[in-house]
């Protein structure tokens, strides 16, 4: 029931104490990069964070030649305003560059659902300590600036990882298009989004109307168009991060340019606690509710190599069944005494017939 | 310990330096405005003799009038009562429990007084932990009713704890945050106070209870936190009435000796405890229950079940394997239940098959017992029957003899005849006397 406060009571200060707590505490947030080489995911993060995270010490996944699709780790530790953030970039080189990709998202999901399974361990552990969350927080899509559409690879991909993974599609190397070729393809790319009923992350409606129209602008825009530089140029007199070219500098940080700022301004500055949330309290709750339900159901862990799988539950069914038929057998051998007590019976009447005559 | 500081201890993670402003340090402030949507919520527990006046205190310090009912002195058990609020202040909504003790030390045995309030509290650990293990599970929507903070009022005595106290407090301090007060500090002298703290104090350490310390890990408010350690337990007055005090109106008592003021540091600590408990140190009892206690109890059921952290050759084993290895044990236990079941169906059907196959037998030679004593009976009958006959066919020779010998007699008279005769008489003489007459009478 409601009441009302006739006074100064203090509870008030409660986001203050949440804040400081939390500022102690830290923040971890991990980043994934999906795409084929040499769409700039890697210059988008550093553009991102305003750092080299790949440089010539550190160098970057696109810059080692891979045959086959890996999963890597990179973990930084970035301070600004008092504010710690654990930063963990995972990239997947070789995603899409071989001749043949089918299946080249498997070690992708898989390492999504590692981190869900690593976190529901130690989640479930009867001594818990601190639990290090390095599940997935966001996966950012890199698509080829084609200008038509999607790729069957795109299509697939986001379809077998929107129940997984917050996944923000980014067009990349927008600079390559024009406004309106770019205008076009947005149209097309999210016409085909919801055509394959993909759900990419979707931006919380709030009770702020300021905010919702924000948001309203910004799901205008999507797929967001980014461009990214590693390199700053001076221009009019600024120091800017951009390309340069023969034409003219396509600056980074310019929202005529591309969607660069709404990108960083949404993923860093607005929505990153809510990506967070997201991935807590939707896809690590999925997972895990299928990984307990299959556990109980079956006894037999459901969702690793399907080919163990199967066998295993025949062997199961007919241990199971084994044990039926034996029960079966035994019931059957305890139900014979009972047709022989009725045999005596007949015994005694014959020799009965026979002692009378 | 930050997350961040562990993780620095952690292989592979480099600090590294921005080239300019990023944004992220707004991530406090994204938490924040989440959970000020979300709305708080806070449960306090209080503890305290009846008429001490917890229910005072509680309206004192959230400034509201909460339904209160006022209890006798003759309940014959501890009960908690439970009344839940939704409160507003500026852009924060919490929502408070007030959990109330009704009979505490009223009654003549205490000894089983603490035992409602320890069920109380761990009756809402258990519906945690229930929603937190089940499948399908909304933690973020769980109203939270766990107890954050427990205020256990002090009588003053100025004396000392009463054993009461002391053994109530020692069985929840490993169960939630206690902060004892002393109630109704207007009874007590400024120089018996500070006496009386030191007492409870002291007698506090020196029998192991731990009561809940304001946390100095924050540099922001380790200082006060610090300072208000050292006042412990706060010793307050609550009222609801206002008295006016030179041209305000302030919470007050009057006496004729006059007016304690709630609100003056000078006259009493609950400035202090709204300060440490509300103001400064709110989040952090959430969070202590959350972390500790929540987890002791946690860690204490899951043993009890039998859950463990490591198997038996000390590898680490997760809450599946141990789950899958107990219902492996359930489903072996059941089936050796099911053919010991069996067994005893076989044994006791084996049982009855001999019973019946007894009694067939019996029946058998009962009959044969009957069969054999029919035969004689009939045996001697046919003998009886033959010596009848024997006699009857003896009966009709002699007769024939006789009248034959009648027949000679008559037609031929001589010595032959009396040889005859007395052959006849020697033969009849051999006869039974019934037959002799017979002939006789005929001759």
């Amino acid at each position: 029931q409601q009441k009302n406060l006739e006074g100064y009571v203090g509870f008030a200060s409660l986001p203050n104490q949440v804040y400081r707590k939390s500022v102690k505490r830290g923040f971890e947030f991990t980043l994934m990069v999906v795409g084929e080489s040499g769409l700039g995911k890697s210059t988008l993060i550093n553009s991102l964070f305003l750092t080299d995270l790949y440089s010539a010490e550190y160098p970057g996944p696109s810059h080692r030649i891979k045959k086959t699709v890996q999963v890597e780790q990179s973990k930084v530790l970035i301070k600004e305003g008092g504010v710690q953030l654990l930063l963990t970039i995972v990239d997947t080189p070789g995603f899409g560059d071989a001749v043949d990709n089918s299946n080249c998202w498997q070690p992708i999901i898989d390492h999504i659902d590692s981190k869900f399974e690593d976190y529901l361990n130690s989640e479930s552990r009867v001594n818990r300590r601190q639990m290090p969350d390095s599940r997935i927080h966001c996966c950012l899509y890199f698509i080829a600036p084609s200008g038509h559409g999607l790729k069957p690879l795109d299509i697939e991909f986001m379809k077998r990882l929107h129940e997984k993974v917050n996944v923000i599609p980014l067009i990349a190397k927008a600079d390559t298009l024009t406004p309106e070729e770019c205008l076009q393809f947005k149209k097309q790319i999210m016409r085909e989004i919801q055509e394959h009923k993909i759900k990419i992350y979707e931006f919380p409606e709030t009770d702020d109307e300021e905010e919702n129209r924000l948001v309203k602008k910004i799901k205008d825009k999507l797929p967001l168009a980014v461009v990214g530089s590693n390199t700053i140029i001076e221009v009019n007199s600024k120091r800017v991060r951009g390309r340069q070219y023969p034409w003219g500098v396509a600056e980074v940080e310019n929202s005529d340019h591309c969607d660069f700022t709404i990108l960083r301004d949404m993923l860093i500055r607005t929505h990153m606690q809510d990506l967070k949330d997201v991935t807590n309290n939707v896809h690590y709750e999925n997972y895990r509710s299928r990984k307990l339900a299959a556990v109980t159901y079956n006894g037999v862990d459901n969702n690793r190599a399907k080919g163990q799988l199967s066998t295993k539950t025949v062997q199961d069914k007919t241990g199971r069944q084994g044990e039926i038929d034996g029960g079966g057998r035994h019931a059957a051998k305890n139900q014979r005494p009972e047709p022989n007590s009725g045999h005596c019976r007949q015994d005694f009447r014959t020799r009965d017939a026979c002692s009378t005559r | 310990i930050g997350l961040c500081d562990f993780f620095l201890k952690d292989q592979g993670v480099r600090p590294l330096s921005l080239a300019g402003h990023v944004g992220f340090d707004s991530l406090p402030d994204q938490l924040v405005n989440k959970s000020i949507c979300q709305g708080f919520c806070f449960n306090i527990l209080c503890i305290g003799e009846t008429g001490i006046g917890k229910s005072t205190l509680m309206d004192t310090l959230f400034n509201t009038n909460f339904e209160n009912f006022e209890s006798s002195h003759f309940e014959p058990q501890v009960k908690l009562r439970a009344q839940t609020y939704d409160l507003q202040e500026s852009n924060v909504r919490l929502r408070l429990t007030v959990v109330n003790t009704v009979g505490f030390g009223d009654q003549m045995n205490k000894q089983e007084s603490y035992q409602p309030v320890v069920d109380y509290i761990d009756r809402q650990f258990e519906s945690y932990l229930q929603e937190e293990l089940k499948i399908k599970r909304s933690l973020h929507n769980y109203h939270d009713s766990r107890v954050h903070a427990c205020l256990y009022f002090i009588s003053p005595s100025g004396h000392s704890l009463k054993s009461l106290d002391l053994v109530t407090m020692k069985k929840l301090d490993s169960k939630v945050n206690i902060i004892p007060v002393i109630a109704k500090a207007d009874t007590i002298s400024k120089s018996e106070l500070h006496k009386f703290k030191i007492k409870i104090m002291s007698e506090l350490v020196s029998n192991g209870v731990q009561i809940y310390q304001f946390p100095l890990d924050d540099e922001t408010v380790a200082k006060v936190n610090t300072t208000m350690n050292g006042h412990l337990p706060f010793a307050v007055v609550g009222s609801t009435e206002e008295v006016s005090v030179g041209n305000k109106m302030v919470k007050a008592r009057q006496y004729p000796w006059g007016v304690v003021q709630v609100e003056n540091e000078n006259h009493c600590d609950f400035v202090k405890l709204r300060e440490m408990l509300i103001c400064v140190n709110m989040e952090d009892l959430r969070e202590q229950t959350h972390t500790r206690h929540y987890e002791l109890y946690r860690r204490c059921k899951l043993e009890e079940m039998g859950f463990k952290d490591t198997g038996p050759e000390c590898k680490p084993v997760s809450l599946q394997q141990t789950y899958e290895a107990k219902r492996q044990e359930f489903l072996v236990e059941l089936q050796k239940r099911e053919d010991e079941m069996r067994q005893m169906f076989v044994q006791r059907v084996k049982e009855k098959e001999s019973e019946l196959k007894e009694a067939e037998r019996e029946l058998q030679s009962r009959f044969e017992q009957l069969k054999r004593l029919h035969a004689d009976e009939k045996a001697a009958l046919e003998e009886k029957k033959r010596l009848l006959d024997d006699d009857q066919s003896s009966f009709s020779k002699r007769r024939a003899a006789a009248q034959l010998l009648q027949a000679q007699s008559l037609t031929a008279n001589g010595k032959k005849d009396k040889d005859r005769k007395k052959r006849l008489s020697v033969s009849t003489l051999r006869q039974p006397p019934r037959y002799r007459l017979y002939i006789d009478q005929r001759t």
